[in-house]
């Protein structure tokens, strides 16, 4: 069909180059165009605003913990017990899914941080409870240890760590 | 006209699909092969563009409905959070508002060409309805559109334009309470105004279906308004019209882009950046430009009913306008009294635009009763023109009059220069 506007006088080198010229740039402008509809998307910029957030631990008695929201999802903070803290301590790597010391999971042992989704689909766990005495998620039967690691269950992996610094002794800012 | 097709091809899964769903043969007679009269002009462009319009429409309009927030106390915020946090949230904004001034300036082109050229004679007059139902159904929903940024303009001229059905006697304020949803315009209006705004533009794209449908049963016009005599007379749509229609959307899109990028709140309305107040009027409110024609004839009529009617009259009268002209020749070109007619009318609605976007006081009123008058002139002379007008003498057939023309080996581009002239 393209052929019907030339004649067989036209060099077809300089057709061709012609047509993969303005197809170029028409699919380099389409992209272009694109882009924008597909980005508006992703988050905007009062939610990265949002991104990160700042906890008083002062009044977290040992023992105790408290749920704060982050991005959108659960934060766990829990002033851990000497004794939850050792039982993490001992476990051997051997024993664990999802190998990782609990020193690389606490920077300071008694303060344990953990983004409350399970790593199996999504469902938040209920602390203290399951076979290993840390967490247990009801909605398919995954057992997390006092540091919060995968023990048993169809979960793959631990609880995640957020980014988390200590501004000074009694508080830190997530994310 | 979409008329037989000489679709084949040797592709195993083409066949199979083709068997049992014939797209392949419809797309290839509807727009490859499609016979297309040899002499259109650029003017004939605005259907494609119209159609680009419409989808670039709903395109940016899901987008702003991911991110904006039909209610009454977070509508005006969600739209300022797309201008300012959305990525890209004020090209895509800005796409969507200019867009449908866009839209609306293709589709006046295309209206004003359909009537210089005769292209709602028969047997176009159902292709013709189904123009003035699309034109309509997006006044509609470019209405309810500018209603939800919830911004003074949004809210004062949502109130005005409901409040025309008031004129409609003894039920007039119930209909108004009906569409209000309340005893003002609030949260219910704003919530279903965002319902059928997005509703609207499906309803449009069936219909511009039909149009199409009704288009490709007959063939479109063309600038000598004669009717095809044979294959001469024709070209395929395929190379011809689609390159043709590609480098138009190239033009177009080059201006789009500069009233997008340098002046994208030249058509829009200061006020309408302020939250809408109840209790406050701003002093002088007025549509978007695409309604101040309709507006000026609204405010010409000194009496609230008929004011009404004749805003409503004077796009209902274009259903019958294939009735009104009793003429046989189709395109100006050939219709001297027609031709001074129709430019008369032009300039008419160009200056009810200018009028409609100033105060009623003083002179302006004069001019506007004046104007509003000549527009309904037009269709009161109009089947008398037909009776006493001497028409040119028409060509052959479109094949004879393009040749003569003197274009030579360019039959397209000799057409379209001569139009230039006419
Ligand atoms: C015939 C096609 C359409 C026309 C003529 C049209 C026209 C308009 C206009 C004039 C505005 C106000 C612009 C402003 O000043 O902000 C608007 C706003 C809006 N439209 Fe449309 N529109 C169309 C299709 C759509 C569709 C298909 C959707 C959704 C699927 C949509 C969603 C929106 C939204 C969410 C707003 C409010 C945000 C804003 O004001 O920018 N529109 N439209
Ligand atoms: S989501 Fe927690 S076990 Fe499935």
């Amino acid at each position: 069909m393209a052929d019907s506007t030339g004649g067989d006088g036209h060099d077809p080198s300089r057709r061709d180059f012609l047509y993969v010229a303005a197809g170029g740039l028409g699919v380099v402008g389409v992209a272009g165009a694109v882009w924008p509809m597909i980005d508006q998307m992703n988050p905007s910029q009062d939610v990265l605003a949002l991104s990160s957030i700042e906890v008083d631990l002062s009044g977290i008695e040992e023992g105790q913990s408290i749920t704060v929201s982050w991005r959108g999802k659960p934060v766990f903070i829990r002033h851990r017990t000497a004794a939850e803290i050792s039982e993490a301590a001992d476990v051997s790597m051997a024993d664990l899914p999802d190998p990782e010391s609990d020193a690389a999971r606490a920077e300071k042992p008694e303060w344990l941080i953990l983004v409350g989704v399970c790593t199996h689909l999504g469902c938040v766990p209920l602390g203290q409870q399951g076979e290993y005495n840390g967490w247990f998620c009801p909605c398919h039967g995954s057992h997390y240890d006092t540091s919060g690691r995968i023990r048993k269950g169809p979960a793959p992996l631990n609880l995640p760590v957020p980014d988390y610094v200590y501004l000074d002794d009694n508080n830190i800012k997530i994310g | 006209m979409s008329g037989h097709s000489s679709f084949e091809s040797n592709n195993a899964i083409v066949k199979w699909i083709e068997y049992r769903l014939p797209i392949f043969s419809f797309i290839h007679s509807s727009a490859v092969v499609y016979p297309t009269p040899k002499n259109l002009n650029y003017w004939w462009n605005m259907g494609s563009l119209a159609g680009v319009m419409l989808v670039l429409q709903i395109v940016t309009g899901i987008i702003l409905a991911m991110h904006y927030t039909p209610h009454a106390d977070l509508a005006f915020a969600s739209t300022e959070h797309i201008m300012r946090d959305v990525n890209y949230g004020w090209l895509l904004r800005y796409m969507h508002a200019n867009g449908g001034s866009m839209f609306f300036i293709v589709v006046y082109i295309h209206i004003l060409r359909g009537m210089y050229y005769g292209s709602y004679k028969a047997p176009r007059e159902i292709l013709w309805w189904m123009g003035i139902i699309i034109f309509i159904l997006m006044m509609a929903t470019a209405f309810m559109g500018y209603v939800l940024p919830w911004g003074q303009m949004s809210f004062w001229g949502a109130t005005v334009i409901t409040s025309l059905f008031s004129a409609v006697p003894i039920v007039g304020d119930s209909i108004v309470t009906f569409l209000w949803g309340g005893y003002s315009v609030d949260q219910p209006t704003l919530n279903r105004f965002y319902s059928l705004h997005y509703l609207m533009p499906f309803v449009i794209f069936g219909v511009v279906f039909v149009h199409l449908w009704a288009l490709h049963h007959h063939g479109s016009n063309n600038p000598l308004g004669i009717d095809r005599k044979g294959p001469q007379d024709s070209i395929p749509f395929h190379p011809y019209y689609t390159v043709k229609d590609l480098y138009g959307m190239g033009v177009f899109g080059t201006i789009f882009a500069v009233v997008l990028f340098f002046a994208p709140n030249y058509m829009g309305h200061p006020d309408n950046y302020i939250p809408a107040n109840p209790l406050v009027t701003p002093a002088h409110i007025v549509p978007e430009w695409y309604f101040l024609p309709f507006y000026a004839i609204l405010r010409a009529i000194p009496d609230k009913l008929f004011g009404v009617v004749a805003m409503f009259g004077s796009l209902l009268i274009l259903f019958v306008l294939p009735w009104l002209d009793t003429s046989k020749v189709r395109s100006a070109r050939f219709r001297p009294v027609y031709k001074m007619l129709f430019w008369a009318f032009f300039i008419d609605c160009l200056v009810l635009g200018y009028i409609g976007g100033k105060p009623p006081e003083g002179i302006f009123i004069v001019a506007g009763r004046l104007a509003t008058a000549l527009y309904f002139l037009f269709f009161l002379v109009l089947p008398f023109i037909g009776w006493f007008e001497r028409p040119k003498k028409l060509p052959d057939s479109i094949s004879t009059a393009v040749l003569d023309s003197g274009g030579g080996g360019a039959p397209d581009g000799a057409a379209a220069k001569a139009e230039d002239r006419g």
